[in-house]
């Protein structure tokens, strides 16, 4: 066991070497590259003993990792976004396959406008797809996440390829020290694939993936599917009890800061809740009663633990850093199903957006936030989904527009 | 060019015992699956199929499959990635975990030319670059079959498709599929057609005994997309070589080989006039000019076949 500086790449990187993948489908994407490229270059001074190839897109990479996983052998792969939109045919494919492997997603904003930075629209967008999700708010969780995404992907309960999502800069490529568990504690945590009786070999002859006719096959699978993925939530409890018994880390399905005693509760995924976290901890220096709930799965959605820690809470306000276009933030939705008519259920359930394309959350949106809240709870009526911007924000771009107004007519359009 | 001996040297030669299985949903004289009857008697059960959507997915449905060896369907674009995933999964199963080498797959991609010629070409052409040891069975019936012969990149000009149905068929002049991955200089490309058996025994045994990309054309008469009567599809596929439409060839070590060269050519109107697609040539009136344009192409490439002494 030693403390290293590691990028939240760096330790994604770490986690497949760790866990002793065997192969790994790749194409590059900003800001998942450091990933492919650290494998590479461990693969090429044998650090590691396995195969990386690249495909020719993420759409074949995800195929290749499938076929692989398929004929019995471990498997990694990561991508970010724009890949993992354009891999988002065969996600569900492979899922539907039930191959076990895990797939690092590098949270990007999705085009267009086209960006570099973080949000998660492109995780959300494959929500339904059978993988499951595991969201980190730090390098550390990267690694240690990575290790534990393959016992549940691996796992004869649940059987399903599995999600490992970073957010892209804040911790892609943000150093934080990272406990690099030694290499005999990962491989008996994590264990051997035993693939059992997924195979392709020639004394045992195997159709996979056949086509089915009707409705009645059809959903037979996919309820499969569903509740292989459900059973995912008793079985991920179980391995990270066991982490937590042989790394001293823990890592419930839910984590929350300062909720037991909070009135007021801000939901989060990802690196973002530890700004909201430090802003929990701002309010309560100001007499705030205000917590923090932190989803680390998202699939399966862990509707009970959510539904308890949110008991008896007067008001919740879920910040997302996603937009369902006209409709509004995915996890409040979610969420909002998940407490409907529980009866200790909070009244108010605000949604907040920020976060997209990487723009900052400030610890006085934080406040602004908690300030609606209250205020919701005061006079009991929830406000509409609100849209983060700040008036700075919004001169800065009307900078830019007047800008654009200028080039245009200079170069001769109307303006 | 050394010709590798054949065990294939009269039609007698041919496998006797047929290894897939009947009572598929394919057409009646489906020429694709009379290909693949052929191919798979010579590739045999130690193999794995990797398909792309198209008529051959209906193949395997639940629980039912006329496949003795292995199968998994993927999607449109993607099967030679999934053979990929799966030949390195074997490397990778036999250099460290001991599989055994009687264990070992031939990977063959099955796909349509929709899938072949278009949506899934940079995949194909992906799997060349990293010179992938499989086998690719592209059965060619010139259209987007499964979907109801809309037209692809491989349908011929001047077919009637359910997406080309003016008076004039299809504007578009079918790809060369051949040239293209034959200009990634695989270990091995060739066209075959189920109408010719030996040649396509001779043709699939050179694959099989080879390693790296090997890819294959079967150009698949197709009565429902085509527009015959299924007891027609030998006769259309033998005259698809003899009127020189279809030729026969394979590509090996950066030369190109004819393997039947057609020596007196069967007017290409004999080959036209059999299928419903290309009536509008003849009826109500003939085309004179798009008929004679379509001769003029396949004497066009005899010629340069000449010229080249191929
Ligand atoms: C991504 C995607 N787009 C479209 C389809 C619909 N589709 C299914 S089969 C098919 C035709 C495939 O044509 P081809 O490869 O020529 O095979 P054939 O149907 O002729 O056997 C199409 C377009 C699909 N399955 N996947
Ligand atoms: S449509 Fe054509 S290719 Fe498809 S099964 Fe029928 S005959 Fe065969």
């Amino acid at each position: 066991m030693s403390r290293t500086l590691l990028t939240g790449n760096g330790a994604a990187a770490w986690g497949a070497r760790l866990a002793q993948v065997d192969y790994i489908p790749a194409f590059p994407i900003t800001p998942q590259t450091e990933i492919i490229e650290t494998l590479a270059q461990w693969i090429d001074t044998e650090r590691m003993d396995s195969r990386l190839v690249t495909l020719e897109s993420e759409h074949s990479m995800i195929t290749a990792a499938g076929g692989a996983a398929a004929t019995g052998v471990r498997v990694f792969s990561a991508t970010s976004s724009q890949g993992l939109l354009y891999a988002m045919e065969m996600l569900y494919t492979v899922a539907g396959w039930r191959t076990p492997f895990v797939l690092v997603n590098v949270s990007r904003g999705l085009a267009a406008p086209i960006t570099l930075e973080a949000d998660h629209n492109d995780v959300m967008a494959a929500r339904d797809c059978g993988f499951l999700q595991l969201h980190c708010a730090n390098c550390q969780e990267v690694l240690d996440n990575t290790l534990i995404a393959y016992r549940l992907a691996e796992d004869e309960r649940v059987r399903l390829p599995v999600i490992v999502n970073l957010d892209g800069f804040y911790l892609s490529f943000t150093r934080e020290p990272v406990v690099i568990p030694a290499a005999e504690q990962a491989a008996a945590f994590v264990g051997p694939f035993n693939p059992s009786s997924i195979h392709f070999r020639a004394s045992a002859p195997e159709s996979q993936a056949v086509a089915v006719l009707g409705g009645a096959p059809y959903s037979y699978f996919r309820y499969e599917l569903h509740l292989a993925a459900q059973n995912a939530l008793p079985v991920y409890d179980e391995i990270s009890a066991e982490f937590r018994t042989r790394f001293g880390r823990d890592y419930p399905a839910v984590d929350s800061y300062c909720a037991g005693d909070a009135e007021l509760v801000f939901v989060m995924l990802g690196s973002f809740a530890t700004k909201a976290r430090a802003a929990v901890d701002r309010l309560r220096e100001a007499g705030w009663a205000i917590g923090l709930v932190q989803p680390r799965l998202l699939r399966p959605f862990p509707e009970q633990p959510l539904q308890q820690l949110l008991a008896g809470k007067r008001g919740v306000a879920v910040i997302d850093q996603n937009l369902s276009m006209g409709k509004g933030g995915v996890l409040h939705t979610e969420l909002a199903a998940a407490l409907y008519g529980h009866p200790d259920a909070p009244p108010v359930l605000a949604s907040f957006i920020g976060g997209l394309g990487g723009r900052d959350i400030s610890d006085e949106e934080f406040f602004e936030i908690a300030r609606v809240l209250q205020a919701a709870v005061d006079t009991g009526q929830t406000p509409p989904p609100r849209l983060l911007y700040t008036q700075d924000e919004l001169m800065e771009i009307r900078k830019l527009q007047a800008i654009a107004h200028v080039e245009r007519k200079e170069l001769g359009g109307t303006a | 060019m050394t010709q590798t001996a054949t065990t294939f040297r009269r039609m007698k030669d041919l496998p006797s015992t047929h290894l897939l299985g009947t009572g598929t949903p394919m057409c009646a004289g489906c020429g694709g699956l009379e290909a693949l009857h052929q191919i798979y008697d010579v590739l045999g059960e130690k193999t794995v199929f990797v398909n792309a959507a198209g008529c051959m997915t209906l193949l395997s449905v639940y629980p039912f499959t006329p496949f003795r060896g292995s199968w998994l369907y993927t999607a449109m674009a993607s099967a030679p990635a999934g053979a990929q995933g799966i030949r390195d999964a074997l490397d990778i199963l036999r250099e460290k975990k001991g599989l055994p080498p009687e264990e070992d797959l031939e990977v063959v991609v099955l796909t349509g030319d929709g899938a072949a010629y278009g949506m899934g070409l940079s995949a194909t052409s992906g799997a060349m670059e990293r010179d992938l040891d499989f086998i690719y069975i592209c059965y060619d019936n010139e259209g987007y079959g499964n979907t109801g012969q809309q037209y692809s990149g491989a349908t011929p000009h001047a077919a009637r498709t359910a997406t080309s149905k003016g008076a004039h068929g299809f504007a578009g002049y079918k790809k060369d599929l051949f040239s293209i991955w034959a200009a990634h200089r695989p270990t091995y490309v060739a066209t075959v057609i189920g109408a010719e058996p030996l040649d396509l025994a001779r043709k699939i045994e050179t694959a099989r005994d080879l390693e790296g990309p090997r890819l294959i054309i079967a150009l698949a008469p197709c009565p429902t997309g085509w527009d015959y009567d299924p007891r027609e599809s030998v006769a259309i596929g033998k005259l698809a070589v003899r009127t020189g439409v279809w030729p026969l060839k394979e590509y090996r070590d950066g030369r190109i080989q004819h393997t039947r060269v057609p020596r007196e050519r069967v007017p290409v109107e004999e080959y036209l006039k059999k299928q419903g697609r290309f009536a509008h040539l003849f009826e109500p009136e003939r085309d004179e000019t798009l008929l004679q344009e379509l001769q003029a192409k396949v004497d066009a490439y005899w010629d340069s076949v000449e010229v080249q002494g191929g």
